[in-house]
């Protein structure tokens, strides 16, 4: 079986000024389809670019990073753009959803970009919504619900492309505890069903929910033996 | 790929959840286009009313007026001194062998006239020519008739007088039959002219005409009983007006012994009048139009400066949307339709606000703001074109934007 996400000898350097930082220092990672993984690591630790670079969002310096397949390591910003709406959900820590537009709408924006007619997106951004619990608050904005709702939402947008691969970024940062448990509970729920998950979090409860977890320090991958590994 | 329509509707929520800003930065636009159209309007409005007055003058008509211009020896003529055509130069023109494409000749002179009827006193303008002047300024008589060839020979004392003229000397009862002194002179009223209007050569109702030789007997100021001061000529039909002008212009300048350098009268034909009076309103149009449409340019930097804020206010929503699968090339139309709505949006409320006040001015002003569709599509394509203009560099800056600084900022 080959690997949903698999880098190699992945880098990452920024140069700023006259000083450069040299963020991923030769990450090796794979990934396999059904996989939960957390990656944990204090604050500049390189756990944000590895973020980046896993969610396409950022290219590596020198290494090899394939997903689903595709060699991502080189692309251009427009087939980078294509990859995330194809292949990544992605979940954020401040939920990141538009105000101006109803939970259904901001659910059906990366179906939009996929050009997805209008009436599949609709039926599509509903049975996401209902997946997460979320139907009866279709019409309502992000200013009428709650964190939590908010978040179950933006789970909802991460899943109605069915893509390869959840990307959350710190997604219980911003909750309190019982929404935090609540969204735990909706990526074990979608774990179980066979959704693959790689999850940047900080805080070690948060992980333990994960099937394996590693860490990241100044650059480079340390592996933890929680679950069923990362390197099965 | 996004289509167009849920871009349109993308670009319509964004501006709509910035109504005050969005209808502020419409303004300069609105103000702009409205401007342009009615500076335009005017302009047109203008040429318009002058063209179908000098047409009101007559029908293929040529005009040979005395010219002062200076030769080698200083100016030709005085102030006041005798006008350079005469009476024979009317006669060799209307000979048929000379001019056979000119169908009617009529010299005119004029003089200021000092009337009385026995009702009032009154001052006009008194014209000495012939029979031929009713038809080649393309008038009628409303009443009584208008003099003979053989009263012109025979130097009566007859006139016809313009309607407001006749208004003017007798309150009551016909004028026809009365008689009236011209600058001491007794004339007998055979005829009022029908109601012509007023035209840029003043006002045409107000007016005495009296037989040239009349004229010359008895009310001439000049030195020069025989000269006058310009000579009407019609046409044939207006496909030989051209060959008329030249015949004319011919004749006259073997009669007069000089060259066309040193013309001492110059022609003109009704056709280069309108052209003349076309080109100077013309002119004045574009000067005016032109100063408006800086307001339109000052309009269209309003619409780029707002967009540029614009996208620094919502360089998360950016980034959101490029990490969901936004291309550059999306994000790109994305700002530069909200850009062109702006615009398109000020140019159609502009263009109302436009037509609005021209349909408010022209019954003011008593003078018609014409404003045509072809430049009222125009200014719609210009408005929707200043705004996309304005909107190339900050969508570019939207799409420059990488997704993970956009993100990253709170």
């Amino acid at each position: 079986m080959n690997p949903m996400l698999s880098m190699a000898d992945v880098r990452k350097t920024y140069a700023t000024g006259v000083v450069t930082v040299d963020a991923l220092r030769g990450i090796d990672l794979e990934v396999y389809a059904g996989d939960y993984l957390a990656i944990m690591g204090p604050s500049g630790s390189g756990k944000s670019t590895l973020m980046h670079i896993i969610g396409c969002l950022d290219v590596p310096t020198a290494g090899r990073y394939e997903l689903d397949g595709i060699d991502v390591s080189s692309m251009s910003e427009k087939q980078l753009a294509e990859v995330r709406n194809r292949k990544i959900g992605f979940v954020f820590q401040s939920f990141n959803l538009l105000p101006s537009l109803t939970a259904q709408r901001n659910v059906e924006l990366p179906l939009v970009y996929a050009g997805v007619p209008a009436a599949e997106r609709r039926e599509r951004a509903l049975a996401a919504l209902t997946k997460v619990g979320l139907a009866e608050r279709v019409d309502h904005r992000p200013g009428e619900l709650s964190g939590g709702q908010q978040q179950r939402v933006s789970v909802a947008r991460a899943l109605v492309t069915n893509p390869a691969l959840v990307l959350a970024d710190e997604p219980t940062g911003n909750l309190d505890s019982h929404s935090t448990a609540e969204i735990l509970d909706l990526f074990a729920e979608l774990n179980d069903a066979g959704r693959t998950i790689v999850m940047i979090t900080h805080e070690a409860d948060v992980a333990a929910r994960a099937t394996s977890s590693v860490h990241i320090y100044d650059g480079l991958l340390r592996q933890d033996a929680i679950g069923a590994g990362a390197a099965k | 790929m996004m289509g167009w329509s849920e871009t349109v509707r993308t670009a319509i929520a964004a501006l709509n959840a910035r109504r005050m800003r969005s209808l502020l930065t419409m303004l300069g636009i609105l103000i702009g286009i409205a401007a342009v159209m009615l500076t335009v309007g005017l302009g047109q409005g203008a040429q318009q009313q002058i063209t179908s007055q000098i047409n009101s003058l007559g029908s293929n008509m040529i005009i040979v007026t005395p010219s002062q211009t200076t030769t080698s020896g200083g100016f030709r003529g005085g102030g006041g001194a005798a006008s350079t055509l005469t009476t024979q130069d009317a006669v060799m023109l209307a000979d048929k062998t000379v001019a056979p494409d000119v169908v009617a000749v009529a010299p005119t002179s004029s003089t200021s006239g000092s009337l009385q009827s026995t009702d009032s006193t009154w001052t006009s303008t008194v014209v000495g020519t012939v029979p031929d002047w009713l038809n080649v300024r393309a008038r009628e008589v409303d009443s009584g008739r208008f003099f003979t060839t053989a009263e012109v020979n025979s130097s009566a004392a007859v006139a016809v007088i313009g309607s407001e003229t006749a208004s003017e000397l007798f309150t009551s009862g016909s004028p026809v039959g009365q008689t009236i002194s011209i600058n001491g002179q007794s004339f007998t009223v055979i005829g009022v002219l029908a109601s012509a209007g007023s035209s840029m050569t003043g006002n045409e109702d107000d007016t005495v005409i009296v037989p040239s030789t009349s004229f010359a007997a008895r009310l001439s100021t000049s030195s020069n009983a025989n000269s006058v001061s310009s000579i009407y000529l019609q046409g044939k039909d207006a496909d030989s007006l051209s060959a008329a002008y030249q015949q004319v212009k011919t004749a006259l300048l073997a009669s007069h012994q000089v060259t066309s350098d040193d013309a001492d009268f110059s022609v003109s034909t009704q056709a280069a009048l309108v052209e003349t009076a076309t080109s100077i309103t013309g002119i004045l149009t574009l000067l005016l139009g032109g100063i408006a449409a800086i307001s339109l340019l000052v309009g269209g930097i309003g619409v780029m400066n707002i967009m540029l804020v614009s996208v620094s206010e919502r360089v998360r929503e950016i980034g959101l949307r490029k990490a969901l699968g936004a291309t550059p090339a999306v994000i790109r139309r994305q700002f530069l339709v909200e850009a062109g709505i702006l615009g398109m949006l000020g140019g159609i409320v502009g263009i109302a606000l436009g037509l609005a006040v021209a349909a408010i001015l022209t019954p003011i002003l008593n003078f018609t703001v014409a404003i045509s569709i072809p430049a009222t599509l125009i200014a719609l394509a210009v408005s929707l074109g200043i705004g996309i203009v304005a909107g190339v560099y900050p969508a570019s800056r939207a799409a420059k934007l990488a997704p993970i600084d956009a993100l990253r900022s709170e």
